[in-house]
């Protein structure tokens, strides 16, 4: 690892204005994604900003009946929460389904949707990676890629985003609170929070820098029935090779996202619409325009099958 | 270390010595403006088992490190380093988590509690007595993470924390092996003895629900 400094923010906008003026700072908060990336030196801050201290980890109901969820509320803590585990069941669902006891009660709701991609090549650093070094070519493309996305690629980057939260968050329509390093703030919808890759994958986010989240808001309550269904390689403690986000209504309308298959959480809308038609339409507007390998094409077929879990599960 | 002297310490004492002097070497804090890899110093005060301690460490020293080579409490056990494993588990104020990912100076005026704290040989804590019963182990290092991410849990199913397993997220929790076996997942045991640690903490739990044995 790398030498760094260390410091403890006082406000939020402080935090964002100390860390726009330094391109070597990187914020901490909980540390399980960024400390392990660091042992590997593939994140090399010289500088870290503790932003625990901000007090961002309340969740508060909105004035229009949502709840505003604090950056530094730890995974364990939301899925928890009565109100989430009542009014927002796929959110509880899809956090509870992802890491371990351990890491969730460290992770925070800003840093899993900072996560970066466990693409074995990203984190092997003999091997080129665009994330990494922009321009250095994609190693996974013509490697082992049975992990890897089967949407939304592009010729420098066919990773996946890792986090199972983002895929509830998307499903509700979450809005990302942010401060810029002026003390501006703005709210991203979360369906423009997560980038593709195109040719610059290493910019993942919509985030300028030193700009900070400060909170992610869930809209009123939508009802219906919710699910996630994740399908791994192990019952319990790993990344999803497909998962499905689902809230279904009784007349058969409702909305799905797709994790494990591309850059970011999967949704369109035209395959929310075509829900009451069933999973067969739903999963070929979801998955148009699939671009597979040998390897991973089976994601294909599973995400349909997923799909048809998932809502067997809401309904049940 | 090349002098023979040397020969004569132990692994334990080499690995320390070694991670000792990477968090000392080097040019102080100050200094460190010309020489950009020089370590940075911080200090940190926290509770560990009870008692206060204060350090002054490279800001690198994972809490991990900071217990086991600089408070030599070598009950918590380095595994992969990565949090893949759990073999660090420590409980910081009342939440277990992985020591390895996480910087000892983000740790100010924490309550840290280690495998030494919760019990002593002469006053096994009752999941240790549990895991000794039950044979929760073979080798035995997997097992001081193993117990305090049990006990974490027990006190996570007391205060109605669900699980991915947990079959309605409104209702009352229940040990179960199956909440057990889903709660444990992040304790890795490459001997296998995961059905007697289940059996473990079940009975610590004042057993498993009927027809949920492991």
């Amino acid at each position: 690892m790398k030498a760094f400094t260390y410091e403890r923010a006082r406000t939020p906008a402080e935090a964002a204005s100390a860390a726009a003026k330094d391109p070597t700072a990187r914020f901490i908060a909980g540390g399980t994604n960024l400390l392990d990336l660091m042992k590997l030196e593939i994140e090399t801050p010289r500088r870290l900003i503790d932003v625990n201290g901000l007090r961002l980890d309340k969740i508060e109901a909105t004035k229009d009946g949502g709840l505003r969820i604090g950056a530094l509320v730890r995974n364990t803590d939301l899925a928890a929460d009565k109100r989430v585990r009542k009014d927002y069941g796929v959110l509880s669902r899809a956090l509870l389904a992802g890491a371990s006891g351990q890491l969730r009660n460290k992770a925070t709701t800003a840093g899993n949707l900072l996560q970066r991609t466990r693409c074995p090549y990203f984190y092997d650093t003999n091997m080129p990676c665009n994330k990494r070094t922009p321009g250095a070519g994609c190693s996974a493309i013509g490697g082992f890629t049975r992990s890897h996305a089967v949407l939304g690629t592009s010729e420098a980057c066919i990773a996946t985003h890792p986090s199972d939260m983002a895929v509830a968050m998307r499903v509700l329509d979450a809005s990302v609170e942010t401060v810029k390093p002026d003390g501006v703030t703005r709210s991203i919808p979360i369906a423009d929070f997560h980038r593709l890759p195109g040719n610059t994958p290493h910019v993942e986010t919509a985030l300028t820098p030193g700009e900070l989240i400060t909170a992610v808001t869930l809209p009123k309550p939508v009802g219906g029935m919710h699910a996630y269904h994740k399908v791994r390689d192990r019952a319990s403690y790993a990344f999803a090779l497909v998962s499905v986000a689902t809230i279904l209504h009784k007349d058969g309308s409702g909305r799905v996202a797709l994790g494990g298959v591309a850059h970011k959480p999967w949704r369109v809308e035209a395959a929310d619409s075509a829900l009451p038609q069933g999973i067969k339409s739903v999963s070929e507007l979801l998955l148009a325009g699939a671009k597979t390998t040998s390897q991973n094409a089976f994601k294909l077929t599973l995400a349909e099958r997923a799909l048809g879990a998932a809502m067997a599960q809401a309904r049940s | 270390m090349a002098d023979t002297e040397d020969l004569s310490l132990s692994r334990r004492d080499l690995m320390a010595a070694g991670a000792a002097s990477a968090a000392i070497a080097g040019a102080p804090a100050t200094a460190s403006a010309a020489t950009p890899d020089a370590p940075h110093l911080a200090q940190v005060t926290f509770k560990v088992n009870g008692q206060k301690r204060s350090l002054t460490l490279d800001t690198r020293t994972t809490l991990l490190d900071a217990l086991r080579e600089h408070l030599r409490l070598t009950g918590t056990k380095k595994g992969c380093d990565h949090g893949q494993c759990g073999a660090c588990t420590v409980i910081v104020d009342g939440r277990r988590i992985n020591s390895c990912l996480s910087l000892a100076v983000m740790h100010e005026g924490d309550e840290i509690t280690t495998i030494e704290g919760l019990g002593a040989p002469d006053k096994l804590h009752p999941l240790q007595a549990a895991f000794i019963k039950h044979d929760g182990y073979q080798c035995g290092y997997c097992t001081p993470g193993q117990i305090c991410s049990a006990k974490a849990v027990l006190d996570e199913i007391k205060a109605g924390v669900p699980s991915h397993v947990t079959a309605d997220l409104t209702d009352a929790l229940k040990v179960t092996a199956e909440e057990l076996r889903e709660r444990m997942s992040g304790n890795i045991c490459r001997c296998g003895a995961y059905s007697n640690i289940v059996e473990a903490i079940g009975e610590v739990a004042g057993g498993l629900s009927k027809g949920e044995m492991a």
